[in-house]
C-alpha cells in the first residue's frame, strides 16, 4: 500500500491549532508562575507536553517516530475532559454516537457480574451507583483508536483511503474514502464511526495536526491526572518509555493479533 | 438496546441493501451453475431451463452492484476501486471479479449460444429489429458448419471457465464477511463455502420458479422430467448447504468461545424469527422434507407418488420457501453480525426504514428490477425451443 509522505487530511485540523498553541503557552507560563506546581509536575500529576518537545515546533521528522499512547487505568477518574477536548479539537459532532475517544465505567459486583456503561461517552458524567456496598471493584477505562501496528481497517479498505503514516498513526483520507464502511466493520474496538455530514469514515488521529507540530494530542493535554501518556514506542527518552518500563502493560484483544499501540497499565481482565 | 455497546455502535452500518447484495449475487452464481449442468455435465433433462438460467443470471448480475452503489457514502468515488485498488483488501477485488464474470463469462457465453439465432432473427426481421439483432451478433454472420461448431465448443469452454468463476464470485462474497476477525459471527472459514452452496440452492430454486411461471404464461406443458431433475438437484444442494450450516452451528456451540453467550442471546431474542423460524424451519426443514418425499432425490419417482399437478405445487411451494429461507440467511449474516456489540456485552436493534436510499421501498425496487431486465432480455432473446408442443386448453 502506498503511504503518502505528507497526509493532506490534517490541513483542516492544522487551522485549529492556532488556539491550542496559545493554550499551551498559557499553561506553561501559568505553571512557571505557580511555584507550588513544581511538585505536581515531578509526581506526574501534571505533565508538560513532552513528546517531540526537543524538536522545534513544526520541524518534526516523521520518519524518526512511531507514536503510541499509554493509559493508566488507575489514574483515570472518569471526568471525560479528554472526550470533550477531543470533540472540540477535532470537530467531532456533539451527538452521543460519534466518538474518537470515550470513557467506559466498569462496575463489578461481588458475584462477579459486570456492568459497563458509557453514557454520552462519559461527557455528562456517570449515574451514581445505587449501593456502593454491593461492589467488588469499579474503574474507568478510556478508549480510543489503538493505532494498531497491524490494522485490520487499513487491510480491508478497498481503495486505500485509510492508511498508516510513516510515524505509525492510522488516518483516513477524507477526499478519498468512498464510504463503504468496511473499515468500521473490521475494527474490533468500535473506534471508527461514519461522519454524518462528510459521509466518510472517521476516527481518532492522535491529533496528528498537533503531533506534527510537536504537541501532544488534546486528550493527553487536558487530562487532569495524567492518565494518558503520549509518546513513542521505540524511543527511550519519552514519557511513554518510562510508563512502559515501570508498569505491566497490556493491550486490548491481543488474541486478534492487531498489535495495538494503546498500552494499558492496571487493566482489568474484564475489559474488552 | 440491551447491555453495553460501544458508543460508536449505535448506528448499524450495513443495512437492508447490503443484505440484498449477497442475495442477488447468490442467485447469479446459482443460476449459472445450473446452466452449466446441461452444458458441461450433460444433464440433458434440464435443457429447457438452460437459456432461461443464463438470462436470469445476467439480469441479476446487472443489478448486483446497484445496492452497493446506493449504500456508499460517496458513490461518485466508486470508480476508485478499479483505479487504485488496495490489493490487501478483499473488497477491492469486487470490481475485477464482477467485471470478469460479466464480460468474460456471462456475456460471452450468451453471445456464443445465441449467435446463430441472432443471425437468423436478423435475416427474418425487418426495420430496426433487423439492425438490433445484426448489432447484437456483432456482424458475425457466418453460419457455416465450422463456425457453428466453433460457437458450440467456445460456449462449452467458457462454461468450464465459468464454473470456477461462479464459485469465485459468490465464494468471494462469503470471504468478505468470513475474513473479518473482529466479528465472531462472521469470522469463519466455512463462510465462503456456505455462501456458495446457498447460492446454488437459491439459483436452482429461482430458475425452477421462473420456468414454471413462464411455461404457464406461455400456455405450454411443463416438462416434468426437467422439473423433477431441477427438484432433485435442488434437494442435493440443500442437503449439502444445510449440513454445512449445521456444522458451523455445532462447531460454534462446541467450541464455546467467549462470544458464545452474546451470540446465544442474540439468536434467542433478535434472530429467533429470521433464523430459527424462517431460515431453518420454513426455509430448510420443510422444503427438505417435502422434496425428499416427492422429488426423485432419494428414490426414483419419490417416496410418495403424487399426481403431477400436486408435485408441481409441492416443487413450487418448496422453491418459494427456499427463496425466503435464503433471503433470511443473508439477513441473519449481515444484520445478525451487527446486532451484538464487539464488546460482547450487549445487543442493539435494527430498524428498517420505509423510504430513503437504504429503505424498504428501495430494496423492493432493486429486487423487482432484475425481473424487468429479464423480461426485456426474454423478449429480445427468446430462450424457448421452437418445437415445444402446445398444451391442450
Amino acid at each position: 500500500m502506498t503511504v503518502p509522505e505528507q497526509p493532506e487530511t490534517v490541513t483542516e485540523g492544522e487551522r485549529a491549532t492556532d488556539g491550542a498553541v496559545d493554550r499551551r503557552q498559557f499553561l506553561t507560563e501559568a505553571l512557571n508562575v505557580a511555584a507550588g506546581a513544581a511538585p505536581l509536575v515531578i509526581l506526574g500529576v501534571v505533565r508538560i507536553p513532552a513528546a517531540g518537545a526537543q524538536e522545534a515546533a513544526g520541524a518534526v521528522d516523521q520518519d524518526e517516530h512511531n507514536y503510541a499512547m499509554g493509559i493508566d487505568v488507575n489514574k483515570c477518574i472518569g471526568c471525560a475532559r479528554c472526550v470533550v477536548a477531543c470533540k472540540t479539537e477535532n470537530d467531532v459532532p456533539d451527538d452521543p454516537e460519534f466518538f474518537n475517544t470515550w470513557i467506559e465505567r466498569y462496575v463489578i459486583r461481588p458475584n462477579g457480574e459486570v456492568e459497563v456503561d458509557s453514557p454520552n461517552g462519559g461527557i455528562d458524567g456517570f449515574p451514581p451507583l445505587d449501593e456502593e456496598t454491593d461492589l467488588r471493584r469499579s474503574f474507568f477505562v478510556p478508549k480510543l483508536c489503538n493505532h494498531c501496528a497491524s490494522p485490520p481497517c487499513v487491510q480491508v479498505c478497498p481503495v486505500g483511503a485509510t492508511f498508516t503514516t510513516v510515524d505509525g498513526v492510522v488516518l483516513v483520507d477524507d477526499e478519498y474514502c468512498i464510504g463503504c464502511r468496511y473499515c468500521i466493520q473490521a475494527c474490533p474496538y468500535g473506534a471508527r464511526w461514519m461522519h454524518p455530514e462528510k459521509h466518510v469514515a472517521a476516527k481518532c488521529t492522535f491529533c496528528y495536526h498537533r503531533v506534527v507540530d510537536g504537541l501532544v494530542p488534546a486528550c493527553v493535554e487536558v487530562c487532569p491526572t495524567g492518565a494518558r501518556i503520549f509518546g513513542e514506542v521505540e524511543r527511550l527518552a519519552t514519557p511513554l518509555a518510562r510508563f512502559m518500563r515501570f508498569n505491566d502493560v497490556q493491550v486490548l484483544k491481543p488474541h486478534l493479533n492487531t498489535r495495538p499501540k494503546a498500552y494499558y497499565a492496571n487493566l482489568d481482565g474484564e475489559v474488552r | 438496546m440491551q447491555g453495553f455497546i460501544y458508543p460508536n455502535e449505535f448506528e448499524l452500518h450495513w443495512g437492508l441493501l447490503v443484505v440484498l447484495y449477497p442475495y442477488i449475487t447468490g442467485l447469479v452464481a446459482g443460476a449459472f451453475i445450473l446452466a452449466s449442468l446441461e452444458r458441461v455435465f450433460n444433464v440433458k433433462e434440464v435443457q429447457p431451463t438452460y437459456r432461461l438460467a443464463l438470462l436470469t443470471a445476467l439480469a441479476f448480475l446487472l443489478v448486483a452492484p446497484l445496492p452497493l452503489l446506493a449504500h456508499l457514502g460517496h458513490p461518485e468515488r466508486s470508480y476508485e476501486i478499479f483505479l487504485t485498488p488496495n490489493r490487501q483488501s478483499a473488497m477491492a477485488m469486487f470490481g475485477f471479479v464482477y467485471a470478469w464474470y460479466l464480460a468474460v463469462v456471462l456475456l460471452l457465453e450468451i453471445w456464443f449460444d445465441y449467435r446463430q439465432d441472432m443471425v437468423l432473427w436478423a435475416r427474418q426481421s425487418t426495420g430496426l429489429k433487423k439492425w438490433v439483432y445484426y448489432a447484437l451478433a456483432l456482424g458475425s454472420t457466418d453460419l457455416s458448419e465450422k463456425a457453428l461448431k466453433f460457437d458450440d465448443s467456445a460456449g462449452r469452454w467458457i462454461t468450464v471457465i465459468g464454473i470456477p468463476s461462479a464459485f469465485l464470485l459468490h465464494g468471494y462474497v462469503g470471504f468478505i464477511f468470513g475474513s473479518i476477525k473482529a466479528n465472531p459471527w462472521w469470522s469463519s472459514v466455512l463462510m465462503p463455502v456456505v455462501f456458495l452452496f446457498s447460492a446454488m440452492v437459491s439459483g436452482i430454486a429461482l430458475v425452477l420458479v421462473l420456468y414454471m411461471i413462464t411455461t404457464m404464461f406461455r400456455w405450454r406443458r411443463i416438462d416434468m422430467a426437467c422439473l423433477d431433475k431441477l427438484a432433485q438437484f435442488l434437494f442435493y444442494a440443500m442437503v449439502v448447504d444445510f449440513s454445512l450450516e449445521m456444522l458451523d452451528f455445532i462447531h460454534r456451540l462446541y467450541e464455546s468461545e467467549e462470544s458464545i453467550e452474546i451470540l446465544g442471546q442474540m439468536i434467542e431474542s433478535r434472530l429467533f424469527i429470521s433464523l430459527i423460524v424462517l431460515q431453518i424451519f420454513m426455509g430448510s426443514v420443510v422444503p427438505l422434507v417435502a422434496l425428499g418425499l416427492v422429488s426423485p432425490g432419494l428414490r426414483k419417482g419419490g417416496f410418495v407418488r403424487v399426481p403431477p399437478e400436486l408435485k408441481q405445487f409441492v416443487y413450487f411451494t418448496a422453491a418459494v420457501l427456499v427463496q425466503i429461507g435464503i433471503f433470511s440467511i443473508r439477513w441473519n449474516v449481515v444484520i445478525g453480525g451487527q446486532l451484538f456489540s464487539k464488546s460482547l456485552r450487549g445487543l442493539t436493534v435494527y430498524k428498517v426504514e420505509l423510504l430513503g436510499l437504504e429503505g424498504l421501498a428501495m430494496t423492493i425496487g432493486l429486487l423487482a428490477l432484475p425481473f424487468v431486465i429479464l423480461w426485456v432480455l426474454v423478449k429480445l432473446l427468446p430462450p424457448w425451443q421452437s418445437d415445444e408442443e402446445v398444451a391442450p386448453a
